[in-house]
């Protein structure tokens, strides 16, 4: 049977990306709140009118059969909005944050969605990242460009002192663990004097080939905010991490991990290393977190112990339960709510932390998957779409 | 000497806080082999009822400490054995089947509205409140050492809280029922015990429990704030764990083992008294690894 035209045609993912990157455009240059409401309710509506119509369906088949196409299309449009802001210091920081909380959010996916392995402790390894690219710039004179992978490395290794208890321990007993961790960790900043104390630590631009991030980018007319190094930097951290986790959960690593997180003792019995999959996905995901707070810690240039409580840890966790454990784009979506919608909305600044918990629990409740929750295993890109294609035409027939 | 009999009762009087923590942590395990994580923000709410009410009180014309004492413990009490029943009626009960993953995410994210609905709902909220000292304040001094009268009944109180959870556990009805469910949920059900009516109460008196520690230990630091609930709970969840949860004795044993680490490591350690919840917090993890389900194993064999 020759493939149907629908799956293949590229038309509805591109369409999907533009659309995205209008709604973007929008969103973030809206300045009332009766615009923003009005935005999110059409957005509201848009997703309910779409699932009722099937176009979310046609629209994921396409991105299925599409996915470079797509991919390069999400980048493109991320780099459009970008450039249409590209004096708004606000907006570009707000677009930076949220793609670097989104690298850390890629990593604790591996951790929670992939191997099972829970971690509450999520904001003390971005910390540690920030704490590193600090403590690097101040004491040291290592170029500054190091901090990332330092900050990444630190974390790993400092993760790895959990590594005996995270491993031995299983469900809340672990969780007791990180949440010990992440506490430990707060208020080891608060009494560490080198560490600056409860006051923090200044961090020092990035500085490559003598080139300072913290200063505009000028290309004869164009003046860029001087965010946009920043933001540049943090989307190619979020590409790498973005293909790197992907190609993780489709390759038989990928695998193997979900085989454990769904059953631990079956997967022993079929000869998996439950140790050495599980260390993996934690070392892992800490780094990814570690390296996104290096950048972070540079893009905020001032660091305190009170950016890496205990509920910073659990906005971590909303974002990936938010998005629908597992699902990457979901993760892209939901850190991207979780990071700009406070800031658009000032009221509900102070009242973020409830609001995100109270959805949380109204998730859990109601639709546990997840928003956006993640796909069966597709070892064929677009196969799924087009076996289902085909399935529709023989009862048709 | 002086030094070390006082932190004698410093240990003891954590180690009694603790407890009273840790047992609701091991009722609610015992009965729904659930960890409630909220379990410590339903104490800070616990203190804050209470304290509201002592404001109310002032504000009625009641001046005698011991009316104002009661009146906030009962509604502090009260108040917080209904949050229990409700928490687990509405949130844990309906999950009952579901993952274990999503009650621990829907107990931590509840204990974050609860904590933050208090900073936020609270006038002036973030910041520490004082708590009053409506416990006579009477000290007694022997030589260097000096005694206060109020530390000695908020110890006395506390044994005896734990020893009306003991009496009420293995003496009444109720408790009966509550060990019958704990033992097996099914069974129960067929000899006719009202399962989910004993689940409530249990949650109840768990919580009931927690609002008595976080009223106890608002009157003994005399200072109350929002987050005091997380610290808490964990180290409560911890002397749980470490006596095996499900285990009401190892529960209370636990907790003063873990008071026990705490005072040594603050009074031993080299380095300033700053690190002590740093060392208390390291201690629990080291005991996690060590011994994975506690100082008494769970006893467990596992089938495809």
């Amino acid at each position: 049977m020759a493939t149907s035209p629908n799956s293949r045609s590229p038309l509805p993912a591109l369409a999907w990306a533009a659309a995205a990157m209008l709604y973007g455009m929008l969103f973030l240059g809206a300045e009332s709140e009766r615009a923003l409401g009005a935005l999110l309710a059409i957005a509201a509506a848009a997703v309910v009118l779409g699932a009722r119509s099937g176009l979310v369906d046609q629209i994921r088949a396409s991105i299925g059969g599409n996915e470079r196409a797509f991919d390069i299309a999400a980048v493109a449009g991320v780099l459009a909005v970008a450039v249409w802001f590209h004096e708004e210091h606000f907006i570009i920081l707000m677009m930076t944050t949220a793609f670097l909380l989104m690298v850390a959010a890629l990593g604790l996916t591996i951790q929670f969605g992939y191997a099972g392995v829970v971690n509450f402790a999520g904001a003390a390894f971005l910390g540690i990242g920030c704490y590193t690219a600090g403590v690097v710039t101040k004491y040291t004179s290592l170029p500054s460009f190091l901090t990332l992978p330092l900050g990444g490395l630190m974390a790993a290794v400092i993760g790895s002192i959990l590594i005996l208890p995270v491993l031995r321990t299983r469900g809340h007993y672990a969780a007791l663990v990180t949440i010990a961790f992440g506490i430990l960790f707060k208020v080891f900043l608060e009494v560490n004097d080198t560490l600056g104390g409860p006051q923090g630590i200044q961090v020092k631009p990035i500085v490559l080939f003598g080139w300072n991030f913290n200063s505009p980018i000028r290309i004869g007319d164009f003046t860029a905010s001087f965010y946009f190094s920043y933001l540049l930097l943090a989307l190619a951290l979020l590409v790498l991490s973005f293909t790197l986790v992907r190609r993780l959960e489709r390759s038989w690593i990928g695998l193997s991990l979900d085989a454990i997180r769904l059953d631990e003792t079956a997967s022993a019995c079929y000869g998996l290393n439950l140790a050495r999959w599980k260390v993996l996905a934690f070392t892992l995901g800490n780094f990814l977190a570690g390296t996104a707070g290096a950048a972070y810690g540079h893009v905020l240039g001032f660091i305190a112990p009170n950016n890496f409580t205990f509920g910073d840890s659990l906005i971590l966790v909303s974002i990936i339960l938010l998005g629908g454990i597992g699902n990457l784009w979901g993760v892209a979506v939901a850190a991207a709510f979780v990071v700009i919608l406070p800031e658009k909305f000032q009221v509900i600044q102070e009242y973020r932390l409830v609001l995100y918990a109270a959805l949380v629990i109204l998730i859990l409740l109601f639709r546990p998957q997840g928003l956006l929750p993640r796909q069966l295993r597709d070892y064929v890109p677009g196969s799924k779409a087009r076996n289902a294609q085909a399935h529709a035409e023989e009862r048709v027939r | 000497m002086e030094i070390a009999l006082q932190y004698l009762i410093n240990g003891l009087m954590l180690g009694v806080m603790y407890g009273l923590v840790a047992v609701g942590f091991t009722l609610f395990f015992g009965v729904l082999d659930v960890i409630k994580f909220s379990h410590g923000d339903v104490l800070t709410v616990g203190v804050f009822t209470g304290f509201a009410t002592y404001v109310a009180l002032k504000a009625a014309q009641v001046s005698s400490p011991l009316v104002q004492l009661v009146v906030l413990s009962i509604v502090a009490m009260a108040a917080m054995a209904l949050l229990g029943a409700v928490i687990a009626r509405y949130l844990v009960l309906p999950l009952s089947s579901a993952p274990a993953l999503n009650t621990l995410l829907i107990t931590l994210m509840l204990g974050t509205v609860l904590r933050e609905g208090v900073r936020l709902g609270f006038p002036d909220g973030s910041n520490p409140k004082p708590f009053p000292a409506l416990l006579p304040t009477t000290a007694y001094t022997f030589g260097h050492f000096t005694l206060r009268l109020d530390s000695l009944m908020l110890l006395a109180a506390g044994l005896a809280m734990i020893v009306a959870v003991h009496l009420l556990i293995n003496k009444t009805k109720l408790g009966l029922a509550i060990r019958a469910v704990a033992q097996d949920g099914e069974t129960a059900r067929t000899m006719g015990i009202n399962f989910t009516a004993v689940v409530l109460i249990t949650f109840a008196i768990g919580s009931g429990v927690a609002a008595f520690a976080g009223v106890m230990n608002g009157l003994y630091y005399n200072e109350i704030n929002f987050s005091m609930g997380l610290l808490l709970g964990v180290f409560g969840f911890s002397a749980a764990v470490v006596g095996g949860l499900g285990n009401i004795y190892g529960a209370i044993l636990g907790g003063f083992l873990f008071a026990g680490l705490q005072t040594i490591g603050a009074v031993a350690l080299p380095f300033a008294s700053a690190y002590k919840d740093v060392f208390a917090l390291a201690v629990i993890i080291a005991i996690m690894a060590w011994r994975p389900t506690g100082l008494i194993a769970e006893k467990s064999s596992e089938r495809v």
